[in-house]
């Protein structure tokens, strides 16, 4: 009886031991895990200062880019380019964003609401290249030339659903005592949802689009087949038009040592502004609704 | 960590709050409509205009949204259609694409978008799973925060600056160190998976790519669905003896599984659609090779490598058909993705 005993004791101290080494191993395993999936930033992080700060002087900003052999070239054109793009996504995406955000969160449960929040998702998870091809088939195709404006509209195109879905979200967590103070005070519904409702959640709305524009920003398959690049300074919206990441591409693809430095420079740049982009986006909501981290 | 789990279940919290306010809101306007008395009667018909004026106006931005989607799905359908028609269902499974005989069978592209896309999720699932775990049972608060953000960092990364290091870092480390560790060193070249000259661009260098670019997707999503797990789950587990490892495996995971899920199916879709960074590392043949170690052809790489240099309007056509299967899946599988993280993130509200 007693022996009995005592070996059930001893296997079950044996069965915890090995359950505990299991566990002390696959904790080890967890770590492990965590620091090669924090690696990848960092590698790519080195390398980008590394290749890239050489070749960010000043007159990569101010200068075009020049021939290979001659030194001092930049990508002024592209980065006008590229903020010129962003601006025409913008003056697209914003709007049919917000107003599509503010219907979605107004009209909750309806049908239409849903399949347009689910369509959002759709639109939202669409491969960028896509969305070229269908902008080169709508605009450039029956125009018969590349341009800005192509560009712009199939960044835009992808704005939308994005801005759409944060606006709905931050307008939905406003409180309905607010909309229902303003309207008992005799305000009509759309003074309400315009003066108060969205005002109250524009920090988060401003964060969104912040969001929406520093990933569009980066965007290259969207223009291969719209702006198409220039290699010369061109501000019209008709016509062909440079951006950084198009710029990154084409040299990077060169076979010139110099142009994959620039490469490198001008990627180092682009991470550069849309990582300030993402900064002002997380100070935008700092304070409200607890800091809207995430993204 | 609150607002991480409210953004995780907001689409289906507190249903009543929006109704509860309409209700309200056509009531008060029904009062001051009918029993305000200092109102002029004229305002109350100016805000009934603006009140038209307004939802029309959201309603026409909101509508946006399917048509176009429904004008995307068209016109590239329509582009596409003299290639699909000319070729039938045998395009989807024909091998050949050669321009220049006006053969074009979009399989090598289906192929490597499936081989290039199975290889990241591979890599980055593990990963992605580790890091949320660690993220939800056992990191230090102070420690949450930074991890988080240096895997969703990885998100922001432009696809051509992923692809600037693909071609500049990744190819030369696999052309000079794994591939041939892999083939000398463990003499794993008798594998077809590992046969064939080490070039550099190849299906394993987009892979690597990738695992990297869909890391952060399927990492936030986990890390949601596994911070929604209930504590009285983890409690349960503990409290019957479980080992911490024990109570993850037995309550947490497949609590979250279905979630989990979700989010990698979600990585697949950024995956199968992903252009620039794979284009670049990839190495752009149109062939079928049982190797990683060979070039390849994704659909997206496909149409960014070929497009602008389309050799005639049946080209071009083919080009647009191999774009309209691409929107297809990744349709089906967004749907799919969503559908399961949004089952879960109810499912963990009404046990909740």
């Amino acid at each position: 009886m007693s022996t009995s005993a005592l070996s059930f004791t001893a296997r079950t101290a044996a069965t915890l031991g090995r359950r505990r080494a299991v566990n002390y191993v696959m904790v080890g395993v967890i770590i492990a895990l965590t620091v090669l999936a924090t690696l990848p930033l960092i590698v790519i992080a080195f390398y980008l200062l590394k290749f890239g700060l050489g070749s960010v002087k000043w007159h990569f900003f101010t200068n075009m880019p020049k021939p290979v052999g001659e030194s001092g070239g930049g990508m002024a054109n592209a980065i006008l380019g590229t903020g010129l793009l962003v601006g025409v996504a913008s003056l697209i995406g914003l709007p049919i964003g917000i107003g599509a955000g503010l219907y979605l969160a107004e009209h909750r449960g309806t049908t239409l609401a849903n399949a347009v929040r689910f369509l959002s998702d759709v639109l939202n998870g669409l491969p960028s290249i896509v969305m070229g091809i269908f902008a080169w088939q709508f605009l450039v195709r029956p125009l018969g030339h590349f341009s800005a404006w192509a560009g712009g509209v199939a960044l835009g195109a992808m704005m939308i659903p994005m801005v759409a879905r944060t606006t709905e979200e931050m307008v939905r967590l406003v409180p309905v005592s607010l909309r229902e103070a303003a309207l008992a005070l005799g305000y009509a519904r759309w003074r309400t949802s315009l003066t108060v409702v969205l005002r109250t959640a524009s920090a988060g709305i401003v964060t969104g689009a912040l969001v929406a524009i520093a990933r569009i920003a980066g965007e290259t398959a969207p223009l291969l087949f719209t702006a198409f690049g220039n290699q010369f300074w061109s501000t019209s919206l008709n016509q062909p038009i440079a951006a950084l990441p198009l710029q990154i591409y084409t040299y990077a693809l060169s076979p010139y040592d110099e142009w994959h430095a620039q490469a490198w420079a001008g990627a180092l740049v682009l991470i550069a502004l849309i990582f300030v982009i993402s900064l002002i986006a997380r100070f935008a909501t700092r304070g409200q609704f607890g800091g809207g981290s995430g993204d | 960590m609150s607002d991480v789990i409210s953004r995780a279940v907001t689409p289906t919290t507190s249903p009543r709050e929006p109704a509860a306010s309409h209700a309200a809101a056509t009531a008060i306007a029904a009062s001051a409509g009918t029993g305000g008395e200092d109102v002029p009667p004229s305002a109350i018909q100016g805000s009934a205009i603006g009140d038209r004026i307004y939802s029309t106006l959201i309603w026409a931005f909101a509508v946006c949204v399917p048509i176009l989607l429904a004008l995307i799905a068209i016109e590239i359908f329509v582009a596409g259609w003299p290639a699909l028609h000319q070729f039938g269902f045998k395009f989807l499974t024909s091998s050949a694409w050669d321009p220049v005989h006006g053969q074009f069978g979009a399989a090598p592209a289906i192929y490597g978008t499936l081989v290039s896309s199975v290889i990241a999720l591979l890599l980055a699932t593990p990963l992605a799973i580790g890091v949320s775990v660690f993220l939800s049972e056992f990191a230090p608060p102070w420690l949450r925060q930074p991890v988080a953000f240096f895997v969703d960092l990885l998100a922001a990364i432009p696809s051509v600056v992923y692809g600037l290091w693909g071609i500049f870092v990744l190819l030369p480390v696999l052309r000079l160190g794994v591939m041939p560790f892999l083939q000398q060193t463990l003499h794993l070249k008798v594998i077809p998976l590992f046969a064939g000259p080490a070039y550099g661009p190849s299906m394993l260098g987009a892979g690597l790519i990738l695992a990297i670019m869909v890391l952060p997707y399927i990492a936030s999503v986990s890390r949601e669905v596994l911070i929604a797990v209930p504590r009285a789950q983890r409690e349960a587990a503990l409290a019957l003896g479980a080992t911490k490892w024990e109570m993850i495996w037995g309550a947490v995971l497949p609590f979250a599984k279905s979630g989990i899920i979700g989010g990698i199916i979600l990585g697949l879709g950024r995956a199968l659609g992903e252009t620039m960074a794979v284009t670049m590392v990839i190495g752009n043949r149109a062939q079928i090779s049982a190797s990683l170690f060979a070039p390849g052809y994704t659909m997206a790489s496909l149409i960014a490598n070929e497009f602008s240099e389309a050799s005639g309007d049946l080209h071009l056509s083919a080009l647009m058909a191999v774009g309209f299967v691409l929107f297809v899946i990744t349709i089906i599988v967004n749907a799919v993705a969503r559908w399961l993280v949004w089952s879960v993130s109810r499912g963990a509200e009404g046990s909740a």
